[in-house]
């Protein structure tokens, strides 16, 4: 069961609510993206912690065991 | 802790470097595990590969351990680095090298430096 960008965005901005996201789809195939995203949120956390919050609010869909989303290439900042 | 999280502790107490991946080192069977266990080979760093498609309760047992989604995942002195996009990131931006000058995990600087050329 493949993934919209759409779906993608709605879930992570559910979690960082002020944040700029950017989804690009990397194969058509609803299963690989790449993911910005700039949130206040990871202000003084390093990019492991940050990754990490973007998976909690994708809510077991990476890589998950309907295999929901194989690959997202995540690329995650603080606001300057 | 289940024997996945206790085999995964003492292989990550035994070993400097161990990449979590699926496939080998010499035959790795994914894309993102390639990349990493690829950048490491040309490093010339020492690692324990361990291949997660083998068996299935380190395939989750990993994820678990280290809160992370996905393979491949590197540790080095007992400590989870990051996965693909992470080491790529740090790759290029040289924070490797320091990682492991800082950890005493040798490599080759000159291929880390034609990585960075490569990559422009």
């Amino acid at each position: 069961m493949a993934m919209e960008a759409q779906q993608i965005e709605t879930l992570i901005r559910e979690a960082f609510p002020t944040a700029k996201i950017t989804i690009t789809d990397l194969a058509g195939d609803g299963n690989h993206y790449a993911a910005e995203v700039i949130a206040e949120e990871f202000t003084g956390l390093n990019r492991v912690k940050q990754h990490q919050l973007v998976y909690a609010a994708l809510k077991g869909r990476m890589d998950g065991p309907a295999g929901e989303l194989h690959a997202l290439a995540l690329t995650t900042k603080a606001p300057e | 802790m289940t024997n996945a999280a206790e085999t995964i502790q003492s292989d990550i107490d035994s070993n400097d470097v161990v990449l979590f991946m699926k496939g080998t080192s010499s035959m790795p069977q994914c894309g993102f595990s390639s990349r990493v266990a690829g950048v490491l080979n040309y490093m010339g760093v020492t690692y324990k590969d361990v291949n997660v498609l083998a068996d299935e309760e380190i395939r989750q047992g990993i994820k678990d351990f280290s809160d992370w989604p996905t393979i491949p995942q590197l540790y080095v002195k007992g400590e989870f680095v990051g996965g693909c996009d992470i080491i790529t990131e740090m790759t290029l931006s040289g924070e490797l090298d320091q990682l492991f000058t800082s950890k005493g995990v040798s490599f080759d600087k000159d291929a880390a430096d034609k990585i960075r050329e490569a990559n422009g």
